[in-house]
């Protein structure tokens, strides 16, 4: 578990980031999974009673959908304001429209679990984006893209329950998806972090949708 | 939401086999509950799973070497790709790209099956049946967006979390490999707001055909 911690930590995203691509990053990769189940039992019993990230959302799950629910928030409101500030057309416009669809699935989707769960679902956060020109808004879109396809990632092992875990997988994909299309269209690498995505954990998730969240 | 969204166009003529003997009740109850689940997003499909769960005992280097028996299929694809999909310009260093980490994720897959201390099962033959661009375009989107699903319903079952956490970094780049090659196709890269998980049957039975 520390170990893990470690994996999804600031640290090693920046570890990740340092190496690049290569064999270097495939040695990182193979020392996250050396630290096998043994250890995990071994350190288990004190990670498991410390303080999850994702606390301020709620407890476990819980915390960990709301948490998701929140970024779900701040990207359907996104794209429903990219959509009305008319910066967009034809086909750009349909694949903006369809982001925003499934996003507000993702929301829906999470709402439930969450109240399934016996947890009380986050509430929507008030949000203002800068929408300036069609590009800086469509590098807006692939950062929050990005970053939300990170966020999935670095709760993925968090997960208690493999129903729960299932859900946000088919998620995460999805998010992982969006976050292509619109490098894509940025003309940036479609796996920006190489053959290996880089989990984010929620301070560094938090610190860059901050600016967005009004009130 | 109806059951049509819950499959992916390429997927639809995967079937579940009720009748196949290899494909235990408890699987096919862990599949319909897992897609349920990840499609409504509901939990009331609990017991189901956790049931199936228990009696699941293929462990991680059998989920790892279900994995890499994927990879080596996509790796071998793009390699093959190279001379023989016609690629040129942004395509062209798609499949570049794609081989590239295709290829990572054998090696990285082959290493932690060693690590933990099993051992990974040899590569099979493949023969591709396609002719040109279109025709490699079109059987990668079905292997992408198979790949995809087949992490998605496998990696519930990890019992290590430094596992499921090298499983998740690498589905994603996979999700992101589909949707550049859709965009390739003229297709939706992301066509429904639930990536589907498969069940390792499901997967065979989509792959099989290459298999020589």
């Amino acid at each position: 578990m520390a170990d893990m911690k470690q994996l999804a930590g600031p640290q090693s995203r920046r570890r990740f980031l340092a190496v690049g691509g290569g064999s270097t990053a495939l040695a990182a990769f193979l020392a996250a999974c050396g630290s096998d189940s043994s250890s995990t039992t071994t350190t288990g019993t004190t990670s498991m009673g410390g303080k999850s990230e994702t606390a301020e959302f709620g407890k476990g799950d819980v915390g960990i959908l709301n948490y998701a629910l929140t970024l779900e928030y701040l990207e359907t409101a996104f794209y429903a304001d990219v959509v009305k500030s008319g910066l967009f057309k034809g086909s750009d416009l349909a694949t903006i429209r369809k982001f925003g669809q499934e996003e507000a699935e993702h929301v829906e989707a999470l709402t439930q679990a969450v109240k399934q769960l016996g947890g009380k679902p986050a509430p929507e956060p008030k949000t203002e984006f800068p929408l300036k020109s069609a590009k800086s808004v469509l590098e807006l879109a692939g950062t929050v893209e990005n970053l939300g396809a990170a966020a999935y990632l670095g709760q993925a092992a968090n997960i208690e329950s493999p129903e729960v875990l299932a859900s946000a997988l088919a998620i995460h994909s999805v998010e992982g998806r969006h976050a292509a299309a619109l490098n894509t269209l940025l003309g940036e690498s479609v796996t920006p972090d190489g053959a290996f995505a880089v989990p984010a954990d929620v301070p560094t998730v938090l610190k860059s949708v901050e600016p967005f969240i009004v009130g | 939401m109806n059951n049509e969204q819950l499959t992916n166009p390429e997927l639809a003529a995967v079937h579940v086999d009720d009748d196949s003997e290899d494909l235990s009740r408890s699987e096919v109850l862990l599949k319909g509950a897992l897609a349920a689940g990840a499609v409504y997003g509901t939990l009331a499909v609990g017991p189901y799973v956790r049931k199936a769960l228990a009696m699941n005992g293929g462990g991680d280097v059998e989920i790892l070497n279900f994995a890499l028996t994927l990879e080596y299929l996509e790796s071998k694809f793009y390699e093959e790709a190279k001379s023989r999909a016609k690629a040129s310009g942004e395509l062209k260093s798609l499949v570049d790209l794609l081989a590239k980490d295709e290829q990572q994720h054998v090696e990285a897959l082959e290493g932690t099956i060693k690590k933990l201390g099993g051992k990974p099962v040899a590569e099979p033959k493949f023969d591709f049946a396609y002719s040109g661009t279109s025709g490699f375009l079109k059987l990668a989107q079905t292997f992408e967006d198979t790949g995809v699903s087949a992490y998605n319903g496998a990696a519930p079952m990890i019992k290590s979390k430094e596992v499921l956490t090298a499983a998740g970094s690498i589905v994603q780049v996979e999700a992101r490999h589909a949707a550049a090659i859709r965009l390739q196709n003229g297709a939706e890269p992301s066509p429904q707001a639930f990536d589907p998980p498969l069940d390792e049957a499901q997967v065979l039975k989509a792959v099989e055909p290459f298999i020589a």
